[in-house]
């Protein structure tokens, strides 16, 4: 039974891609099938931060209106045999996608992967909407900062509306993927914490991902953190894609410093 | 005080937490779990406009939310001189046939 995942959270920057390419790795090394589809229409990323960028023949319109078969526009990840990946198309044209095209090409994708794993652009414009139209499960990406907490809030009330899901009053499942966190400035006071933004937003965390250097790292060279056994952030991604896939482990926040300042004064500033 | 208001100086996030929980009290109500207000807002002004020239801008509809009941306010701002006064009925029917 394939599962369609949607990664989505309204503001731009927040790690959407680079989520959906690392959880993507992270369920594909475990054997599954996996694609990770790019519904950035226009602004596609995806082949970049999983360096395939010159890879990209056909994308999802061409297949959305007929003019490629799937299996062509695929594109087999030569690191990870079981990845596929999808490629948005780099045309102006924002309607060049349908919702009949795209539940047809989900449907077909559902066909032939155990994980659809949908990058959604930002916005809560229409390409924001169907990447999230046909999904069963969605990983919000928020960053512990407020813009980001308060659209996060909006995309959920959306996730909550606007999907085929919820329309049919079936659940949509809903997980927090908590970016850029930076344990020690959180301690302080000076970031909201886990479980504030979990308090405010209400849905059942999938994971933490610390701020990382090695993120920045990985887009340059293409290589999602999940493909570095040592990574602390690839280790997060990797327990959020576990999480996802249904298992029970406790959430661990790596790189969190206890130096005698915190442990003194971090609480009691929190 | 001094070296203590030092480390409250810089706990930003409980101020950052409350004001997120007050906006998004605020806003939840405002779009709904279905975005209602909005949708009412857009047929309302649909309506409106097939009779009135008015300002969209100039509608406000407000819900707000007790544990017993809700209230649907609606508040549209029309300019004195922009009631179409149009001898064609609203509603054509056999009524308004000349007899």
């Amino acid at each position: 039974m394939s599962k369609i995942v949607v990664v989505t959270s309204g503001k731009g920057g927040v790690g959407k891609t680079t989520s959906t390419a690392s959880i993507g790795v992270a369920l594909a090394v475990t054997g599954k099938r996996v694609c990770i589809v790019d519904f950035d229409v226009g602004l596609r990323n995806l082949d970049l931060v999983m360096g395939a960028e010159r890879r990209v023949v056909y994308d999802f319109i061409n297949v959305a209106r007929g003019d490629a078969k799937l299996t062509q526009a695929l594109i087999r990840d030569k690191r990870v045999s079981t990845l596929y990946l999808l490629a948005a198309s780099q045309t102006r044209d924002k309607d060049a996608l349908t919702d009949d095209g795209v539940e047809r090409v989900i449907g077909d994708l559902r066909q032939n992967f155990d994980w659809v794993i949908c990058d959604s652009p930002a916005g809560i414009e229409r390409g924001a909407l169907l990447a999230m139209r046909f999904a069963e499960h969605a990983v919000v990406v928020t960053n512990p900062e407020v813009s980001s907490v308060r659209d996060s809030d909006r995309i959920i009330g959306l996730l909550d509306s606007r999907t085929r899901r919820a329309e049919r009053g079936e659940i949509m499942e809903k997980h927090l993927l908590l970016t850029r966190f930076d344990p020690t400035r959180s301690s302080r006071g000076e970031m909201l914490s886990v479980a504030d933004v979990l308090d405010i937003l209400s849905i059942p965390l999938l994971g933490v991902i610390p701020e990382s250097e090695e993120i920045l790292r990985a887009s340059n060279l293409g290589e999602p953190v999940t493909m570095s056994p040592a990574s602390p952030a690839g280790r997060s991604y990797r327990e959020a894609a576990r999480r996802l896939s249904g298992e029970t482990l406790p959430v661990t926040i790596p790189g969190e410093k206890k130096t005698l300042l915190t442990r003194l004064f971090g609480r009691r500033a929190a | 005080m001094t070296l203590f208001g030092f480390f409250k100086s810089r706990a930003t996030a409980p101020i950052a937490r409350e004001r997120l929980q007050i906006l998004l009290a605020h806003e939840r109500v405002a779009l709904g779990p279905t975005d209602l207000i909005a949708i009412l807002r857009d047929e309302l002004i649909a309506t409106i406009a097939r009779h009135i020239d008015f300002d969209p801008d100039k509608v406000s509809v407000k819900m707000d939310r007790t544990a017993s009941f809700s209230t649907l306010e609606i508040d549209v701002e029309i300019p004195c001189d922009k009631v179409k006064t149009s001898r064609t009925p609203l509603i054509p029917s056999a009524e308004a046939s000349p007899a």
